[in-house]
């Protein structure tokens, strides 16, 4: 039974430290990235964009896929203490995905391309990402199978993550085939329709680590079971499945294609409605729980929810969309849900793991883990503010002017480039700040043996 | 929705309306666009413009990057022999990718593709009063 938990531990730890590295990676190729919007003559072939984004975002996507995976393996436990059982095929997938992170980092740094934008290696590389999803859904199904009585949510986020980024992650590469590839629209509407459906995947995947992490913090496991809680995750999940269609409103597709994603995409007005309705309530257990290290990421993250929700309420009504779309204000967006949202679940849930299995932090890291967080999320907010002030500035131009050219557009904006390009470093800092001692506890400490149980307050609290 | 049994269904009627969707989507009908000969190079075209990862920096109907201009319309509202010298010398911002006089002509054909399937600019399209957006009818089209 140890070895067992061992493994896991072990399996766990692997991804988190891959993600983590991913992540710093991540980081460095953003603030490269912004340096290109401030200086894009001068850096033009010295640090080619063509290179630089496909790196930046893949390096983000794959910290994503790691740690959430990781997440995964350390948490779900069968009720008779087993972990999931399967050290050949935990481990082969982890190779085969760190194989394939690889060797695409290694396309992208070479100019090889053949992809398309978020998947831009050439198509070959996709085959070991989905067999390593494979097998990661044959590690859940054998951890479950046996498992009698209704599911906790988190194991229905943790099902759904890996039979929809299977299901969409295939979809994307229907453009293989003439009927797709072939006819540009039907083309781009599939690629956004899966598009929509794996980032719902891996939120799901997240989200499923993040519930998990709030039944053990709160000590109430009976909040994964609540009907109103099953209730908001079939609204995810309905909003998985059909609201893409915002991404592609001016693409000449089907009238019911359209009006179908904005009618869904106004489901989540019943989200937003539930964060304002139980704010007093989640600002006494934020004040109650502030004293633990993974709920503060947790509190971060709930604040960007709100703020990004709101956003895409508004960005999801057509005719705002046709103002937003095309201009940074998608940018601001992508970056306030993947940083803000995804990155402070994900990084609670690292401090989780690290204080539970891997040995903790001592009190110079903590100190540098809550500096982290502080400028990583002040940060965030400059930048997030100024790609909307970029977005806002270019749709105005564009339709005052609509004959400017695109250099002396992209001038105009500097004021806004300038103002995020620096705040980008802010961001890449803070994120280290949090990932270095992460990494640390996890390269020295990972061997260390189960503690002994102990109340979650006294394990979490940093301070 | 506390039985399992409970939630099966109503993750199993999901299931089935996102696949009923999901084949909706697929067989739906899409702007037929007339390129006669010139499909196979504009095809070409298209595998250029992901080899080269030209979507990095540009859009096609707003979905890209925002380094370079969106590029939808590119042939209508600019002209060929802009579009062509542009794609040969590039720009201050944007590198000389040394096409080919062939690869050159490939691009060409797909942006004319992606040309013919519809308009990208705001001043194309009219707002109902549900809030959803539409192409304006062109005269004559």
């Amino acid at each position: 039974m140890q070895r067992r938990w061992q493994v896991n531990r072990q399996l766990g730890s692997l991804y988190l430290m891959t993600g983590l590295m991913f992540l710093l990676a991540g980081v460095a190729f953003g603030v490269l990235g912004g340096l290109v919007y401030l200086f894009p003559q001068e850096l033009r072939d010295a640090l080619p964009f063509t290179r630089l984004r496909p790196l930046h975002v893949s390096s983000i996507v794959f910290w994503i896929l790691f740690s959430s995976i990781g997440g995964l393996y350390l948490y779900q436990i069968k009720k008779d203490g087993k972990n999931i059982n399967g050290y050949t095929l935990g481990h082969l997938q982890f190779l085969l995905l760190l194989t394939a992170a690889v060797t695409i980092m290694c396309c992208y740094l070479a100019g090889i391309f053949g992809g398309r934008e978020y998947w831009e290696y050439p198509p070959a590389l996709a085959i070991p990402i989905a067999v390593s999803f494979l097998l990661l859904g044959i590690n859940f199904y054998k951890s479950v199978r046996r498992e009698k009585g209704p599911w906790p949510i988190y194991r229905w986020m943790w099902a759904s993550g890996i039979v929809f980024f299977l299901l969409s992650f295939s979809e994307s590469y229907l453009w293989l085939l003439p009927y797709f590839g072939d006819h540009l629209v039907r083309d781009m509407a599939v690629q956004w329709k899966s598009y929509g459906s794996l980032v719902g995947s891996w939120n799901m995947l997240i989200n499923g680590g993040a519930f998990y992490l709030m039944c053990r913090l709160s000590g109430d496991a009976s909040l994964a079971r609540k009907p109103l809680t099953f209730f908001f995750f079939f609204l995810g999940l309905f909003n998985l499945m059909f609201n893409w269609g915002h991404h592609i409103y001016a693409l000449p597709v089907s009238n019911t294609i359209r009006y179908t994603a904005y009618l869904v995409s106004m489901t989540e007005l019943l989200i937003l409605g539930k964060i304002i309705w139980t704010w007093r309530s989640s600002l006494s257990d934020a004040r109650k729980n502030a004293g633990l290290l993974p709920y503060r990421f947790l509190i971060a993250a709930d604040a960007w929810i709100f703020l990004n929700l709101f956003m895409a309420i508004l960005m999801s009504i057509p005719a705002i969309n046709l103002y937003t779309h095309g201009t940074h204000i998608t940018v601001a967006h992508a970056m306030g849900t993947t940083i803000g949202i995804n990155t402070m679940l994900l990084l609670a849930s690292a401090c989780y793991a690290c204080t539970r299995y891997f040995g903790g932090f001592s009190a110079a890291q903590l100190r540098r883990i809550m500096r982290g967080l502080y400028l990583s999320n002040g940060s965030l907010l400059v930048f997030w503010v100024a790609l909307i002030g970029a977005g806002v500035g270019k749709a105005v131009l564009q339709v005052q002017t609509p004959d400017l050219p695109h250099a002396l557009l992209m001038q105009q904006l500097r004021p806004w480039f300038i103002a995020f390009a620096i705040s980008g470093v802010g961001i890449a800092a803070g994120i280290a700040f949090v990932a270095l001692p992460l990494l640390q506890t996890l390269l020295l400490r990972r061997a260390k043996p189960e503690q002994q149980p102990q109340p979650e307050k006294e394990i979490y609290a940093y301070e | 929705m506390r039985s399992p049994t409970g939630q099966l269904s109503v993750y199993s009627s999901l299931f089935v309306a996102f696949v009923l969707f999901t084949g909706y989507v697929y067989v739906a009908e899409v702007p037929a666009v007339a390129m006669g000969d010139r499909q196979e190079i504009a095809l070409e075209g298209k595998q250029l413009w992901q080899q080269h990862n030209c979507s990095s920096c540009h859009q096609l109907y707003g979905l890209g990057g925002y380094l370079g201009p969106d590029l939808t319309n590119v042939v209508s509202d600019k002209g060929i022999p802009y579009a062509k010298a542009i794609i040969r010398g590039g720009t201050g911002t944007m590198p000389n990718f040394k096409l080919s006089e062939q690869e050159v002509t490939a691009l060409l054909a797909f942006l004319e593709h992606a040309d013919k399937t519809g308009k990208v600019s705001r001043e194309h399209f009219r707002i109902d009063s549900l809030g959803q957006i539409h192409a304006k009818e062109v005269a004559g089209e």
